[in-house]
């Protein structure tokens, strides 16, 4: 479960992130596709290339999603409500727990590329397990 | 017997080249037993692992760390023979210290976690694809020999 402390530490390093976020999700998305080629299968119909709009324009609504999750901490299921009804009814994905774990891995990457030190154990805890609970609400209308 | 690529061999070992392999593997061991709270189960007997800090600073922790990452090294040197090179080890992961093989790839993930931190942009898209597939192979390698 989320602490106070996690939830401090979640929104400092978003914080960091300073207007890059865009970027950040692009990145992600884009080095999961390329270390997990599997997951391209939920894409037929995007451009995969590198820097594609595509890729750009998905990784900036996944950022902007996780966006609201973090400015909602306290009640995701609401906040993601929406999400977890469009994947649960219209995207027929994997469940999110199952599937979301390499897009958590590849947004953890990126941010420790990008602030190096800063993405303590302590920060990384805390955005892993941010993670878990995002794929949780989000797989909650699977069955 | 797994492919690697020359791209991916190359990848693999420029990065290896330049691991400090006591700091990184003290790093990776500390932070699965801080991320994953239930592998400490299997440290029992390493003293203070309360906290973050505590986990950080016990010297256990970094000597096995040690431990774990050099061995990974030998993954390194003979990528076409990683399910031989750990024969070995997956039986004593099995029989004698009980692991849930999951338990390797939550390692795997954060060894290329601590390897992005310290490596930052040079850390490219096809570096972690490279080391994902080696952690991957690993994580397999180690479990093939449980019964």
């Amino acid at each position: 479960m989320l602490t106070g402390e996690d939830k401090k530490l979640i929104q400092q390093i978003w914080g960091k992130l300073g207007g890059c976020e865009e970027e950040v999700g692009a990145e992600a998305l884009w080095r999961m596709f390329h270390a997990y080629p599997p997951t391209k299968t939920y894409f037929p119909h995007f451009d995969l290339s590198q820097g594609s709009d595509q890729i750009r324009g998905h990784g900036k609504k996944v950022v902007a999603a996780l966006g609201t999750a973090i400015k909602n901490m306290d009640n995701l299921s609401q906040a993601l409500s929406e999400l977890s009804n469009l994947h649960a009814y219209n995207l027929p994905v994997l469940s999110p727990v199952f599937a979301l774990q390499f897009l958590s891995q590849c947004l953890q990457v990126v941010l420790a590329v990008r602030l190096g030190k800063e993405y303590t154990p302590e920060v990384h805890s805390a955005v892993d397990k941010f993670m878990s609970a995002v794929a949780a609400v989000l797989a909650e209308k699977y069955r | 017997m797994v492919h690697w690529s020359a791209e991916e061999k190359q990848l693999i070992a420029s990065i290896w080249g330049k691991v400090n392999v006591e700091e990184c593997g003290a790093e990776a061991l500390a932070r699965l037993l801080i991320v994953y709270p239930w592998t400490q189960r299997f440290f029992s007997n390493f003293g203070n692992l309360s906290s973050p800090t505590a986990i950080i600073g016990n010297p256990k922790v970094r000597a096995h760390g040690k431990k774990v990452l050099t061995s990974f090294g030998e993954a390194v040197k003979n990528l076409d023979n990683i399910k031989g090179t750990y024969s070995k080890l997956s039986e004593l992961h099995c029989e004698k210290l009980h692991v849930d093989p999951e338990n390797f790839r939550l390692l795997g993930d954060i060894l290329v976690i601590v390897l992005a931190s310290h490596f930052g942009r040079d850390f490219t898209p096809a570096c972690q694809s490279a080391w994902q597939k080696l952690v991957s192979v690993v994580a397999h390698a180690l479990a093939r020999k449980y019964h």
